[in-house]
C-alpha cells in the first residue's frame, strides 16, 4: 500500500503529472473574483469564505478524471485487480494521494488568497480548519466518481456532473464554517457536521468505489 | 496448485461467447489456447484471472494463484524501468528484481524512462513483472506480440524456466513457443449466440 502511494505521488511530481493544476486553477478564479466584483473591499470581505470555498472545490474537481482513468488506460487497474491488495484500499489510496496532491496545497494556500479577497482576520483561522477537515471529502467522493466513470470516454464531464451535486453538503457546511469564523461566531455545530460528513465519506465510499469499478473492469 | 475449469460459460459484452469449457492445468505444465479472433481467448483469461464473473460453471485454485498479463503492460511512462518493475514487487510482496530484469536483459535500460523505450522493449518489462510476482500460475494474453525473434526465444525460456520450478501457464497465442504442453482449441466451445437477460450488469 505504501508503494501505491509513493508511486502516484511520484506520478504526480514527475513532468505531465499534473501537480500545482489545481493550485494554480484555485489562484486564478479567487484573482478574477475582485476583478468581476469590483473593488468593494467590504463586499468582497463578505462573500470571501464562500468563493475561496467555491474555488478550492472546483480546483478539487480539475484533476478527478485522471484519478483512475490513466490507470485503467494502461492496464495497471486491471493488474492492481489481480494483486493482492483488495479494490477496497487501491481506491483509498488513490484518494490520498490525490489530496496529498491537490487538497492538501489547497488548505495551506487559501490563507495567502484570503488576503486578496479582504477576508476579515479572524477568518483566516477558520478557514484553515474547515478546508482542513472538509477536502479529504473532495478527494474521496471524487474517487467515487471516478470508479463510476472509468473507462468511458470524455468522462470527464459527466463525473463532474456526478460529482458536484455530491460535494453540496461539504460546500455548505465547510463554507459556513468560514463564514462564521471570519464574523467571529460559534462555529461548533456546522465545524462538528462537516467532520461528521468526511469520516462518514472515508468510512462507507471506499466499498461502493470499489465495488463500481469490478462491474466497470469486466 | 492445480487450476481446474469445470463446465465453464463466459460472455462478452453481455453476449455468451464460450460455453461447456473445462480443462485442468496441473504444475509444471502449460496450456496453449488456440481459436480464431473473438472466439473469446481473452474473456477466458480474464474469467479465469478473476476479473469477470462466469456465467455458469467453477474455477478452482485460481484465488491468490494467478498472475494476469493483459494486451495493455501497465507501465507508467515517467517512471523508469527499474521504478515500474520494483512497484509490482512491492506489492506483490516479493523483492529482488534483479533476476527478472536480467531474464528479459533489461539490466542495460534499467535507469531509461519506460515511456522512451521501444513497444518491444515495452513487452519485455511486461513480462518481466510476471517474474516478480511470485505467483505459481501465469494467464498470458498473446505474450510475443510486438516481440523480436530473440526475445520470444528470451520469453520462451522464462516460462520453462518457470514450468521447471512448478509453475504453470495458460497462454492465447499464435505462434510456437517451443513448449512442451497441450494445445486447447475453443473454436468447438462456441457458444449459440443468444442475448443474455441482464442488461444492467452487475449494478442492480
Amino acid at each position: 500500500m505504501t508503494a501505491l502511494l509513493l508511486r502516484d505521488l511520484r506520478l504526480a511530481f514527475r513532468a505531465g503529472g499534473g501537480f500545482g493544476l489545481g493550485l494554480a486553477f484555485f489562484l486564478i478564479v479567487t484573482v478574477l473574483v475582485p476583478f468581476a466584483v469590483g473593488p468593494q473591499s467590504a463586499l468582497l470581505s463578505t462573500i470571501a469564505p464562500g468563493v475561496l470555498w467555491l474555488g478550492a472545490l472546483l480546483a478539487c474537481l480539475l484533476s478527478l478524471d485522471r484519478l483512475l482513468a490513466l490507470d485503467w488506460e494502461d492496464g495497471s487497474l486491471d493488474l492492481l485487480a489481480t494483486a493482492p491488495l483488495p479494490l477496497e484500499s487501491v481506491v483509498t489510496i488513490k484518494a490520498l494521494a490525490h489530496w496529498i496532491t491537490t487538497g492538501l496545497p489547497l488548505v495551506l494556500a487559501a490563507p495567502f488568497l484570503g488576503v486578496l479577497l479582504n477576508l476579515a482576520p479572524p477568518g483566516f483561522l477558520w478557514l484553515v480548519v474547515s478546508l482542513l477537515v472538509g477536502t479529504p471529502a473532495l478527494s474521496v467522493v471524487g474517487t467515487f466518481g471516478a470508479a463510476l466513470t472509468v473507462g468511458l470516454k470524455r468522462g470527464g464531464l459527466l463525473l463532474s456532473l456526478l460529482v458536484l451535486p455530491l460535494y453540496v453538503p461539504t460546500l455548505i457546511f465547510g463554507a459556513e464554517v468560514a463564514r462564521r469564523g471570519a464574523v467571529g461566531m460559534e462555529t461548533a455545530t456546522p465545524l462538528l457536521f462537516l467532520g461528521g460528513i468526511t469520516a462518514a465519506c472515508i468510512a462507507l465510499l471506499p466499498f461502493a468505489s470499489a465495488a463500481v469499478l469490478r462491474v466497470n473492469l469486466r | 496448485m492445480t487450476l481446474t475449469v469445470t463446465d465453464l460459460a463466459i460472455a462478452r459484452g453481455g453476449v455468451p461467447v464460450l460455453e461447456g469449457l473445462s480443462f485442468t492445468l496441473a504444475p509444471g505444465r502449460a496450456l496453449i489456447l488456440r481459436g480464431p479472433n473473438g472466439i473469446g481467448k481473452t474473456t477466458l483469461l480474464r474469467t479465469v484471472a478473476g476479473l469477470q464473473p462466469p456465467l455458469a460453471g467453477r474455477v478452482e485454485g485460481a484465488e491468490e494463484t494467478i498472475a494476469y498479463a493483459g494486451h495493455a503492460d501497465g507501465i507508467k511512462p515517467p517512471l523508469t524501468v527499474t521504478e515500474n518493475l520494483k512497484f509490482w514487487a512491492q506489492v506483490f510482496g516479493t523483492g529482488d528484481i534483479a533476476p527478472a530484469l536480467k531474464a528479459f536483459a533489461l539490466t542495460d535500460l534499467a535507469d531509461r524512462q519506460a515511456g522512451n523505450l521501444s513497444a518491444g522493449q515495452k513487452r519485455r518489462l511486461g513480462l518481466a513483472r510476471m517474474l516478480v510476482t511470485g505467483r505459481p500460475i501465469w494467464a498470458l494474453d498473446e505474450p510475443t506480440v510486438s516481440l523480436d525473434r530473440d526475445s520470444v526465444a528470451m520469453f520462451a525460456a522464462a516460462v520453462r524456466a518457470h514450468l521447471g520450478q512448478g509453475g504453470a501457464a495458460l497462454i492465447a497465442t499464435h505462434i510456437d513457443l517451443g513448449l512442451e504442453g497441450e494445445v486447447l482449441d475453443v473454436g468447438p466451445y462456441k457458444a449459440r449466440p443468444r442475448p443474455v437477460e441482464d442488461f444492467d450488469g452487475g449494478f442492480l
